[in-house]
């Protein structure tokens, strides 16, 4: 099964539990319409984010991929968003060596109050994966596609 | 050490405060400001300006801060509270980028908007240091009980103007008891004087200035010590108004504080403009003893 | 492995916008999928019983839900597939209401997206192994930290339920903000008269060991097992010896201490009982105040104490408590006003705090109950209330309503008309909000048994004038400017966050807001828990609150540790991290990383490795994105089963 051709485009979203995965069912019990491209992954925490998860994401053809957790001091587990945020940091300045525009990939932090941030966010970062298009396919067989595959 | 700003008199300078821009200019050259007009500056546009269109606001301003960014100097300076606020604002609200550009076009040139602005009170205080400045005081003002006067915008709002306390600021304080002055508390040194409404509800300026004048008289003031010109045109010119108005027999000068630190420094004559008080101060500085007496000659 | 995949209508709530029957259609051509179907509401007794049904007849090893979040129902159907003979963890949800069918129009699209939802459930189960919920024993004690009324309360309703109590409370009394106010609303009942009883009870109370001048230094351990250290602060004084009597205040010389109980309106003693009804009625040394302890030389309170009890050698001392729970009821402090400029930032002697009021209007109180002015001490006849000061404003980081200003203001006005017949009352006030059994009848009453002219609006000036003082404000209903001149203002201070209490939250490992105000475990349905097993909060700690509240959550939290300890053992989560020995290299990052000190470093035919503390560990993770072995993974979110989710939605 992929995405409805021509009407949307690939987005994973990596949520942690305690906050932002609340925030969409915030977003959800108010009715507040979004667009339908996003598909979300359900973890404990931003702090269980391997970045290589998102960057075999992009390397499967995602075509955005956003990160949202807790926002910081938050954290149900205490630290967990401090400790994503710099592996999250570390990642985005790479991407461009991987090839893949940083625009593409995106974290933030939304409260599981935050209902109408949530619809924000995903609006945004919807709007902004279609103005850059599907994501070019990456050859397979490549070196980083052989360097990732030991990585993870 | 010299340090270079670009000078924004402001249309007071040029009219009813004639008398603080010169005392500005030659404090400032004696205290080692080198200040370099804006030329062919323009009138920030005042209150009737903003008051209507802050884009108006805005392009007046931004083509003196072009004028400036031109110029090599390390910021701007003005000694008009509300030059000040409007200078300040417009920077403020040029950090909104389409603000920003429609100034721009309407200007038909670039503007970065990104220089310092500041008043000469500020920049007297920041720069040189209330220490620094009591060192010149060759001629204290030993007697003078003064009350400082900042009126309502020279610190607010804060987050534009930041600039001492917006409550309770002392830079004046600490300035006045540098030269030697003696200062006293005074509750309503941010109070508002009426300012503009000196034309159009002269009842409300002799209200709101009757108590600035009635404060300081009770706190024990020989004087009022002001940095804006409309306040100290409120409260001098309009003194005998007021007076009248409210049933009250103020005599008190109103000194720009640059008047004050020229005569500290022992400074004296035209530049310092002492006679172009309405409420003459001679015989309030006679009275302090013949140093201070001798600047009426 | 048989999975089996149960498409909820939920009525009209998913159906209306997802065509369920075509996802359960779909959901069969996932892998090891050997059943589907669509379903009308898959929580309700027939929902489950279906499901309990197609497990057996189609030998199920595993169950998908497509329905709401599983916040909603998750452990219902745990339960249900439980009930069905599987364990209760080969089960996973899609969530296709809050993530779907609510938020999106286009019915194609959702449908299509409720599908891969489906799909990443089932790669996820595909992974799943049985997890089983190991035991361990607990220890029946409770830690109660603060001893305000929520934390009084909680610690009596605990020792009345038989458990053993250590109560910690960091001033040398118990008492807190209720034992400083003169008379409560909206009865104006005495205080110390309801709260000194209780306070009483906790002294007598076998079951309740108190440490007050004490804090709480480190906490270890998990639920059921805490180990807290508590230091127990020098007081100068063996409490062993001291009887309350008092001599030793009486002849100090330190005549001029900052009084701390009286809110510094007043002096004290060096040596002193901060009130008479302090429990435990015992002096304490203020070090910094005593000419012994700063200058050395004074002893006036050795030759004067009858009991011998003075030590002003003693030092602080730290004690281990082994506790199953830990209460937090540290409360809360008062906004301090001086940021305020325009209320004259601190410079005006009769512009003071409602708590200060507070002491002025308390028979104890270091006026006797007299209404003083503290800079002439003359009788105030004109008296100013400002609310909302460091409440309700975005400027100065206080956006929240502190909740009971309005009404402690209410009952002032009240008080002061009973003081001074003759004084007149104004207050200034953005809204009132008095949501409360006779609250906002009170809050009338005022206004017109009493007289209090309430001016809505805020104030833009104190000025002192004439030795008065000169308000100038803003009348807002009547869009118009006020001045009042007054001989007293009383500012209504907010509440915020006790001082050191986000330092307290990183010790017990809770969460706090960005106010410092504790985080309960869900607005709603976890009042009084945390987010860590074992620790419950109550009272102002979790955000201001009124007596009524605070004594409410205080039982609750107790109800809460006592049905915890109705068992004998505690079931711990299973889905924790685990290590491969065979992966681990014995590198520690996975213990650096972890917040809660789960994993220890062990050894293992003479090599280091990792080994998880599973009732310790809280899931999170942190450690298994910290391995650079993959050796430690997460039960339930390995790295294999989230690449599994990212390959059924990124297929290339």
């Amino acid at each position: 099964m992929s995405v409805l051709e021509g009407k949307e485009l690939r987005i994973i979203g990596f949520l942690c539990n305690w906050c932002s995965y609340g925030g969409a069912d915030t977003a959800g019990v108010g009715r507040f319409t979004q667009p339908t491209d996003l598909r979300i992954i359900k973890l404990p925490c931003t702090g269980r984010i391997n970045p290589l998860f998102v960057v075999r994401a992009f390397l499967n053809g995602a075509d955005g991929v956003l990160v949202s957790g807790c926002h910081p001091r938050d954290c149900h587990y205490t630290a967990g968003n401090f400790y994503a945020r710099r592996r999250l940091e570390v990642l985005r300045s790479l991407l461009p060596v991987m090839g893949i525009e940083p625009a593409r990939f995106e974290y933030t932090w939304v409260s599981a109050s935050e209902g109408q941030r949530w619809r924000t966010v995903v609006q945004k970062f919807t709007e902004q994966i279609h103005g850059l298009g599907p994501i070019p396919a990456f050859k397979s067989g490549t070196c980083l596609e052989a360097c990732l595959g030991t990585a993870i | 050490m010299s340090r270079r700003y670009a000078y924004y008199p402001g249309c007071s300078g040029q009219g009813t405060s004639r008398e603080y821009d010169s005392s500005t200019r030659a404090m400032c050259q004696e205290l080692g400001f080198e200040l370099i007009d804006i030329p062919d500056w323009n009138c920030c546009g005042s209150t009737p300006a903003h008051a209507v269109d802050h884009l108006l606001s805005a392009s007046l301003v931004a083509r003196n801060l072009a004028i400036a960014e031109d110029m090599d100097v390390e910021g701007i300076v003005t000694p008009c509270p509300s030059c000040l606020k409007n200078l300040k604002t417009s920077q403020h609200r040029m950090l909104r980028p389409e603000f920003h550009q429609e100034v721009q076009r309407v200007l038909g040139r670039a503007v970065r908007a990104d220089l310092p602005i500041k008043s000469v009170l500020q920049v007297l205080v920041e720069d040189r240091g209330i220490g620094w400045i009591a060192q010149q005081a060759t001629a204290p003002l030993t007697g003078l009980k003064v009350v400082p006067y900042y009126g309502c915008i020279m610190n607010r709002p804060p987050d534009v103007m930041r600039f001492d306390d917006p409550e309770n600021p002392m830079a004046l304080d600490n300035l006045l008891t540098a030269i030697g002055a003696e200062v006293l508390p005074f509750a309503l040194k941010t109070d508002c004087c009426g300012a503009s409404l000196g034309t159009t509800r002269r009842d409300v300026v002799a209200r709101l200035s009757g108590r600035v004048l009635d404060a300081a008289a009770a706190a024990g003031a020989d004087a009022i010590v002001t940095a804006c010109p409309l306040c100290q045109m409120n409260l001098d010119m309009r003194q005998a108004q007021i007076n009248k108005a409210n049933g009250s027999s103020h005599r008190l000068p109103v000194f720009y504080y640059s008047q004050l630190i020229m005569l500290a420094t022992g400074q004296q004559g035209e530049r310092v403009g002492l006679d172009k008080l309405c409420v003459s101060p001679f015989s309030l500085l006679e009275s302090l003893g013949p140093q201070a007496g001798e600047v009426r000659s | 492995m048989n999975i089996g995949v149960f498409v909820c209508h939920c009525g009209s709530n998913i159906a209306g916008t997802v065509d369920t029957v075509a996802v359960a259609k779909a959901a069969l051509a996932y892998p090891e999928v050997v059943f589907a179907t669509d379903t009308m509401y898959a929580c309700s007794e027939p929902g489950q019983a279906g499901i309990i049904e197609a497990v057996q007849k189609y030998e199920l090893d595993g169950v998908v839900v497509a329905s709401c979040t599983p916040r909603m129902h998750e452990a219902t159907f745990r339960r249900t597939v439980e009930r069905a003979g599987l364990n209760r963890y080969m089960f996973e949800m899609a969530n296709i209401r809050e993530h779907v069918s609510w938020i999106g129009k286009d019915k194609d699209a959702n449908t299509n997206k409720a599908a891969e939802l489906v799909h990443i459930a089932v790669e996820k189960l595909r992974r799943n192994t049985e997890l089983t919920a190991g035991e361990f024993t607990i220890n029946k004690r409770v830690m109660v930290i603060g001893g305000g009324v929520a934390g009084i309360q909680a610690a009596l309703d605990c020792a009345d339920g038989g458990l053993e109590v250590v109560l910690v409370e960091r001033e040398p009394s118990i008492g807190g903000k209720m034992s400083k106010l003169d008379k409560t609303f909206p009865t104006v009942d005495c205080s110390s008269c309801i709260l000194g009883p209780r306070m009483v009870d906790i002294a007598q109370n076998p079951n309740i060991t108190l440490y007050t001048l004490s804090e709480v230094e480190s906490v270890d351990g998990f639920v059921g097992n805490f180990d807290v250290k508590v230091r127990r602060k020098a007081a100068y004084v063996d409490w062993t010896l001291c009887t309350g009597c008092g001599e030793c205040a009486a002849k100090c010389p330190s005549k001029k201490t900052p009084d701390r109980f009286n809110e510094f309106i007043g002096k004290t003693t060096a040596i002193n009982i901060p009130f008479p009804q302090a429990i435990p009625k015992k002096a304490s040394i203020n070090a910094a105040a005593c000419l012994m302890l700063t200058k050395g030389k004074c002893g006036a309170c050795v030759k004067a104490c009858p009991a011998g009890a003075i030590q002003f050698k003693q030092e602080d001392e730290i004690v281990t408590e082994q506790v199953g729970a830990v209460i937090v009821a540290t409360g809360y402090d008062l906004f301090d006003f001086t940021q305020y400029g325009e209320y004259g930032g601190g410079r005006y002697p009769d512009v003071i705090t409602s708590m200060q009021y507070e002491r002025l209007l308390s028979a104890s109180g270091p006026t006797e109950g007299h209404i003083k002015r503290p800079s002439d001490g003359k009788e105030p006849k004109d008296i100013v209330f400002i609310q909302c000061v460091g409440s309700r404003d975005k400027s100065i980081g206080r956006p929240y309503c502190s909740g009971f200003c309005c009404m402690y203001t209410a009952k002032q006005t009240i008080l002061t008309k009973d003081h001074l017949p003759e004084s007149q009352s104004y207050v200034f006030y953005m809204d009132i909000r008095s949501p409360g059994k006779g609250y906002d009848e009170f809050i009338r009453r005022a206004m017109e048994e009493y007289g209090a002219r309430y001016i809505r609006g805020r104030v833009s000036a104190i000025q002192p004038k004439n030795g008065r003082y000169l308000i100038k404000g803003v009348n807002t209903l009547m869009g118009d400017q006020v001045e009042i001149e007054a001989d007293l203002v009383v500012l209504a201070v907010g509440a915020e966050a006790a001082k050191g209490a986000p330092q307290l939250a990183e010790k017990l490992r809770i969460s706090y807001d960005t106010y410092g105000f504790y985080m309960e475990g869900h607005p709603k349905l976890k009042p009084v828990e945390t987010n860590t097993a074992g620790i419950y909060l109550a009272g102002s700690c979790q955000g201001p609150k009124d007596i009524p509240s605070s004594v409410a959550q205080g039982g609750a939290a107790a109800s809460k540790v006592l049905g915890l300890f109705s068992k004998d053992k505690l079931a711990s989560d299973p889905q924790v991290s685990s290590v491969s020995l065979q992966r681990c290299i014995g590198c520690a990052k996975c213990q650096s990383v972890c917040p809660f000190g789960a994993i220890e470093m062990t050894q293992f035919r003479g090599m280091t490795k990792a080994s998880v503390i599973a009732t310790v560990c809280q899931g999170c993770g942190n450690c298994t994105s910290a391995c650079p072995q993959g050796a430690i993974q997460l039960s339930h979110f390995t790295d294999n089963q989230i690449l599994a989710e990212v390959h059924a939605l990124c297929p290339y």
